[in-house]
């Protein structure tokens, strides 16, 4: 039963949720109220339990002890289906959608009872109409861009009517036009009665839209407040837990000589669903951090496997020069040899080896170090040494170089990662999302091992979706969209709205009723 | 459900080494009870089984001459296995390797020389090589599957090999049966224990089952292996050369098969037969993964699974035990020895799972 004297019955109420994994209390008693209508954010780093929190919300988890109160009615929530029959609806991070399927066939998939096809084109119409979510539901999703798919998700969750509709960071994918569009249909929503748990770590989107936030750290809620009447500093300081350390850009020194020059880059794509690279020409001097934006899908990944080696040209090795040589012909060993690195985005299976421990991950990026390998063998004891030098230097938490990679939390392995390529003194580091899924402490420590970098006289490509960070760190800016590349530009002279409008090019930004981009031409 | 399975955090290192041991016990306790069953004294039977064959010390030289190609053979498809290369084409490497070995005994039948024995064993891993590097070549070049066609070119490599000892290398004095003659003595191996088998063989293996595990613990390409096999993106991250990879599997692999195949027919036998192997080249695929792909594992299986082919000759002979009743035991063995496997990534719980009511 509800508190006697309470203005209104919440829609959600949380009571002394907790639920431990080994070794790890991932809540630890939180109370959580969300009020009919409310758009509500829950704050906190990776790792604060936001995660576990909305899972045992939405039935895939139990747990360990406490008391979900829906409408005020005690309720079990056994799974998924159950969290979706009471009008619980969730948005995940990441789509789970078929990509050679049309978007209604992905909607009736995702759909507990059966509509007939007919009726639920109909009804995808109307609702995709009342919120303003352009969707044409008989296109195929390969040809949606993020910001499409992720209306996908929205209309697929609203088909059910949900009372609470939780949506877990929705703007990591969109251009910041996108995301406007997103906050107005949000804020439609809530002005119909439907509650919105809004999971974020952008500070900035949260005051704009969130009348209400939670804050968890270390698995507790720490602060609950109206993110309005905060600062952005106020809440980043509660979210971690003490002062934030702003990157420190020292200003650009004059940049130096050539070290990465790409020129007329052009290449098909390698799988269907792929983007095929377009006359890409820019370089990177010594010095210098040259960032690279883009809405996710717009041929980044290709970029970077012909800028690693991991895709060799056939022809015209002369349109990657590194170090005034080309090497567009040569793979990846070959290009590390001379002192190429690289950071992929993917961390564990591409970047380190999960079921290896940190000093043979060491090995994997580092084989060309001294006294590693000799005569065919590996010194186990100069790989531990190394394993421990990334450790100390990064402050990588982990049990010691004997850890498996995958024990490790995505921050903590990202900076093993990137200690492991620094301390190689690269001529050039090519960093894909380097703080992609990480906490703010460690975003911090990499941007600044980063710039570091650079300024000691390498060039540094940064590739990433997060606009913040490319405006932050890098001194020149580029837009890559749909597989043609913008001229790069010094950072100061733009602004995030100009990158926006780039990023969203032809995609993002288009009005109603996606047809007749069948003309594109690769 | 009473009985379930729920997945481990980590692997369980205890039960790496228990779960053998388990699946003896079960394997003993099933045996018991089948051959009760089937009117059989259960500890006669047993005994026969595992005890018998080791007992004398040619039946210890029996069991290091069937263990040898099956841990050498089972050694070289590890290193393939690690890294996802599914060399399944042993036994035609094993039966090429000792034609051409073979070839070599055969050519030089009437010299004598302390070097004969040498070029041989280079014939052996030679045949054995190029016969792997066919797969090698169909895979890195046309992406043709590995297990398909190393598969079927083993029976080309038997029939190549029934073909020789039918016609071009009979024994002109071997009263028309297929088979080679008799190798002379320095084309065969040495004994190294009077009144058994044993021979150089199985220090070869012993010293093969060594390198294996030097390649894999400390070796640059033994790590590169493993990289390709657990990560595919991370080697091609690093720069570790898949195809590069795929070669050195399948030449080591048929190597190795291959120089088993000369030590079979240049120790046990004496001359090539259309029936040298009994699937070593096969079973050394079991063998293989029953030592989970470890070395020093793949001796240790090496050797069970010759005790259970020496035990169950011994149980027929002794016991009178129909030849498919030690084919069930065999199977219930290997049964067990894998499925206790399950153990290792899972724990077995009793009653309903917390998480599935409601709803």
């Amino acid at each position: 039963m509800d508190a006697p004297g309470a203005p209104a019955v919440a829609r959600l109420e949380l009571k002394g949720i907790s639920k431990s994994f080994p070794g790890v209390k991932a809540n630890e008693a939180v109370d959580l109220i969300l009020m009919q209508g409310a758009i509500h954010a829950l704050l906190g780093e990776n790792g604060a339990g936001k995660s576990t929190l909305v899972k045992i919300v939405y039935g895939v988890m139990r747990a360990d002890a406490g008391e979900i109160l829906w409408n005020g009615q005690a309720v079990d929530i056994g799974s998924p289906a159950a969290a979706r029959r009471l009008g619980i609806g969730l948005v995940f991070q990441h789509f789970s959608l078929f990509e050679s399927l049309t978007v209604a066939e992905n909607i009736a998939l995702g759909m507990d009872e059966k509509i007939p096809m007919r009726t639920l084109t109909q009804r995808i119409g109307e609702v995709s109409a009342r919120y303003g979510l352009s969707l044409d539901p008989g296109r195929h999703v390969h040809s949606l861009s993020m910001g499409e798919r992720q209306r996908v998700e929205i209309v697929r969750c609203l088909l059910q009517n949900p009372s609470l509709l939780i949506m877990d960071e929705p703007t990591s994918v969109l251009t910041p036009q996108e995301a406007d569009r997103l906050f107005t249909t949000l804020r439609r929503l809530a002005a119909e009665g439907c509650t919105i748990l809004y999971i974020s770590h952008k500070l900035e989107e949260i005051r704009a839209l969130c009348s209400r936030a939670t804050v968890m750290r270390g698995g507790r809620v720490v602060a609950d407040c109206d993110p309005r009447a905060q600062s952005a500093n106020s809440l980043a300081e509660t979210m971690i837990g003490s002062a934030m350390a702003a990157p420190v850009r020292a200003d650009a020194a004059e940049p130096g000589a050539r070290r990465l020059a790409v020129a007329g880059l052009s290449l098909p794509a390698d799988d269907p669903f792929g983007v095929a690279l377009q006359d890409i020409s820019f370089d990177v001097r010594a010095g210098e951090i040259v960032g690279i934006a883009g809405v996710a899908g717009n041929g980044q990944i290709e970029l970077l496997k012909a800028l690693s080696g991991e895709r060799r040209l056939e022809n015209g090795s002369r349109a990657i020069l590194l170090d005034s040589k080309p090497v567009g012909d040569l793979g990846p060993r070959e290009r590390r040899l001379r002192g190429l690195a690289f950071l992929p985005e993917e961390r564990l299976g591409r970047g380190a080896v999960p079921e290896m421990s940190l000093a043979e991950n060491s090995i994997l990026g580092g084989y060309r170090c001294d006294g590693l390998i000799e005569g065919g063998l590996i010194h186990p004891d100069v790989a531990r040494r190394f394993a421990s030098d990334i450790i100390d230097g990064y402050r990588v938490v982990a049990r010691g170089p004997q850890a498996q990679a995958k024990s490790l939390s995505g921050g903590n392995l990202q900076k093993y990662m990137i200690g492991r390529e620094i301390l190689q003194r690269p001529g050039v580091l090519l960093a894909a999302h380097p703080t992609w899924g990480v906490d703010a402490g460690a975003a911090a420590a990499i941007h600044r091992a980063l710039i570091e970098l650079a300024r000691s006289g390498s060039a540094v490509l940064v590739v990433s979706e997060d606009l913040d960070e490319l405006f932050a760190i890098s001194d020149r800016l580029a837009v890559i969209n749909r597989g043609r590349l913008s001229e790069a530009r010094p950072t100061r002279e733009m602004t995030v709205e100009q990158a926006g409008l780039l990023m969203g090019g032809v995609t993002g930004a288009k009005e109603p009723s996606g047809r007749g981009r069948a003309g594109h031409v690769a | 459900m009473l009985l379930r399975l729920e997945p481990r955090g980590e692997a369980s290192r205890a039960m790496i080494w228990l779960t053998p041991v388990l699946s003896i016990l079960l394997t003993l306790t099933f045996g018991a009870i089948l051959f009760a069953a089937l009117g059989f004294d259960p500890l006669r039977a047993l005994a026969a089984y595992f005890i018998r064959p080791v007992s004398t010390l040619y039946g210890l030289g029996e069991l290091a001459l069937k263990a040898t190609p099956l841990a050498m053979i089972g050694v070289g498809l590890a290193l393939g296995f690690r890294a996802n290369v599914w060399n399944i084409g042993a036994e035609g490497q094993f039966t090429m390797g000792a034609i051409c070995g073979g070839g070599v005994a055969l050519i030089f039948h009437d010299t004598e020389g302390f070097w004969v024995l040498p070029l041989m064993a280079l014939a052996g891993i030679a045949g054995g090589m190029a016969y792997g590097a066919i797969p090698a070549l169909l895979r890195t070049r046309f992406n043709a599957n590995e297990i398909l066609t190393s598969l079927m070119l083993t029976y080309v490599a038997t029939l190549f090999l029934s073909y020789l000892v039918h016609g071009p290398w009979r024994d002109p004095k071997g009263l028309n049966f297929p088979e080679t003659r008799m190798f002379n003595a320095s084309a065969q191996l040495p004994g190294l224990l009077d009144g058994t088998r044993f021979n150089l063989g199985a220090i070869v293996a012993l010293l093969v089952v060594a390198a294996g595990w030097l390649l894999l613990a400390r070796g640059f390409i033994g790590y590169q292996i493993k990289v390709v096999g657990q990560a595919p993106k991370a080697a091609a991250f690093a720069g570790f050369d898949q195809n590069r990879i795929v070669w050195f599997s399948f030449l080591v692999g048929g190597g190795l098969a291959g120089l088993a195949g000369l030590i079979e027919v240049a120790g046990a036998i004496g001359q090539l037969h259309p029936r040298i192997s009994p699937g070593y080249g096969f079973t050394a695929i079991i063998v293989a993964f029953l030592g989970r792909l470890h070395p020093v594992g793949i001796l240790a299986a090496a050797l069970m699974i010759a005790l259970s082919y020496l035990g169950g000759e011994a149980a027929q002979i002794e016991m009178r035990l129909p030849l498919a009743i030690t084919g069930v035991f065999q199977g219930v063995l290997l049964f067990f020895l894998l499925g206790t496997d399950v153990l290792i990534r899972y724990r077995v719980r009793f009653g309903r799972p917390a998480t599935s009511r409601g709803g």
